[in-house]
């Protein structure tokens, strides 16, 4: 049970598996780019940094390469921006380097209906023309409203659309954990 | 907390969090202004109407370029191409473009409170571009924007400000704004340009430049306007320059990474002196590059409650 909202919360995914998820995707997008040759990743704000971060860590320890990192706010790209009655926090993109012809890994922890990865695609196209765009991510929960697909998967959950899926990082000051809350 | 307001009509109704949530905003749209691609989608669709009943270049074209960065369709109206010629009323303009669906109204007017009149009067949502000589407050949230950028806080800052304090909106913004925000405002100018009661706003008054000078951080120029009075207000304008005008000389005698700011545009060689404007110390340019961002930044939070 959650303490605070006295729902049923089920753990999904603990720290070892969170690890061993994303040292696997680690390996997977080197394998995939044959190594790190134009190679940038970019995490999505908020959850998505972090994960992008480690998984930049990981890629040091496996290739001793260093790729870099951008990190992308999406806000302004949303599609429900007129629509939702809290004012979403806006916050900095900030890429430092020029994305037109790198490959870009754009990471993000929960895939849900793809809306958040059609916003930061287009975000990403303003910024420049990458040679490639692929998608990490940790949980991919279906429920797509838009034909997308990652590359890179943690792990698949079924869920049913009134879940709430939620990812917890230590760099939050949490322990590593998925878990989904039901009603 | 989020911004609730439908306008902006002046800094004296807002609260220091409204400021400081207003200059958040307006930092995302800066590195905006920095890319290849200067364009975001956040006010796809809506319209924004820019009207001038008073001549002004930059404040104009920093409201447009705002808007047409943040993908809004932009209107502009100024008195002499339109029919407040022909005897039409402020009101009567302004609900012609509220009719043509205008999200938000960007108001230059010269009599203090048109903006308001008008955001009473109709749905859209209303930016005041200077009233009159009431206030100019987007002229004080980009200042604040750029005092931030260079110092670490506004508390306990020490901040000149010096001219025409008698005809300057944008003084009068600049004090509401910075003692709201904690500062400590000094205003400097020749005691026919100094309105009495100015120390109500909560600064102190000085009628000598280089008595006041030690130990500011931040020095505002304000712009001798030459066409609103003159001679009636001190004996020629190479005395005032000699008073009040500022030289490399005085700029020696504030802090030693004092901040010299100016609304624009600047008059060279009078109120402040060419190789001052120029130098490193100086912010003139910068202030314009944060004000499309400051502006971006409030009509998206603005766009965001209708």
């Amino acid at each position: 049970m959650d303490p605070v909202t006295n729902k049923a919360d089920t753990l999904l995914m603990d720290a070892h598996e969170m690890g061993r998820a994303l040292t696997r995707i680690a390996h997977e997008i080197l394998e995939r780019n044959k190594g790190t040759a134009d190679l940038a990743l970019v995490g999505i704000r908020t959850g998505g940094v972090y994960l992008a971060q480690r998984l930049v860590q990981l890629i040091q320890q496996i290739d001793h390469a260093h790729v870099p990192l951008g990190e992308l706010d999406i806000t302004l790209y949303r599609d429900d921006l007129a629509l939702r009655k809290n004012q979403p926090v806006l916050r900095k993109t900030t890429i430092s380097f020029n994305i037109s012809d790198l490959r870009i890994v754009l990471v993000d922890d929960v895939l849900f209906t793809g809306r958040t990865i059609r916003a930061a695609m287009d975000g990403l196209m303003d910024l420049g023309r990458p040679a490639e765009i692929q998608l990490a991510v940790l949980i991919d929960r279906g429920h797509r409203q838009l034909p997308i697909r990652a590359n890179y998967v943690g792990k698949n959950i079924p869920t049913s659309r009134d879940e709430v899926v939620r990812v917890f990082l230590e760099e939050t000051g949490e322990h590593d954990r998925v878990s989904t809350l039901k009603e | 907390m989020g911004f609730k307001r439908k306008d902006l009509l002046s800094i004296a109704s807002l609260a220091p969090e409204e400021i400081t949530l207003i200059l958040d905003a307006a930092e995302p749209f800066k590195e905006v202004s920095g890319r290849e691609i200067k364009k975001v989608p956040a006010l796809r669709g809506k319209t924004v109407a820019n009207l001038f009943f008073e001549p002004s270049t930059r404040t104009r074209a920093s409201f447009e370029l705002a808007a047409k960065r943040l993908s809004a369709d932009v209107i502009n109206f100024s008195p002499s191409a339109s029919s407040v010629m022909k005897g039409e009323t402020l009101l009567d303009t302004a609900r012609n473009i509220e009719y043509m669906q205008a999200d938000i109204i960007i108001l230059r007017h010269s009599s203090a409170g048109a903006a308001e009149t008008l955001a009473r009067a109709v749905r859209s949502s209303v930016i005041n571009a200077g009233d009159g000589w009431h206030e100019h407050p987007t002229q004080a949230l980009l200042d604040l924007f750029t005092i931030k950028e260079k110092k670490s806080g506004f508390k306990g800052l020490r901040v000149a400000i010096v001219g025409d304090l008698a005809h300057s909106r944008v003084a009068r913004s600049d004090i509401r704004a910075l003692t709201k925000m904690g500062a400590e405002v000094l205003v400097i100018g020749p005691p026919t340009m100094i309105p009495p009661y100015l120390d109500r706003l909560g600064v102190k008054i000085s009628f000598d430049l280089d008595s006041a000078l030690p130990g500011m951080d931040v020095i505002i120029m304000l712009r001798l306007q030459l066409e609103r009075q003159g001679r009636s207000l001190f004996p020629t304008v190479r005395e005032y320059s000699r008073l009040y005008g500022l030289t490399p000389e005085r700029v020696r005698l504030a802090a030693s990474d004092v901040l010299i700011m100016h609304p624009g545009p600047i008059n060279r060689g009078i109120e402040i002196a060419p190789e001052v404007a120029d130098s490193p110390s100086a912010s003139i340019l910068d202030q314009v590059t944060n004000g499309v961002a400051v502006r971006m930044g409030l009509m998206y939070l603005l766009s965001q409650l209708n």
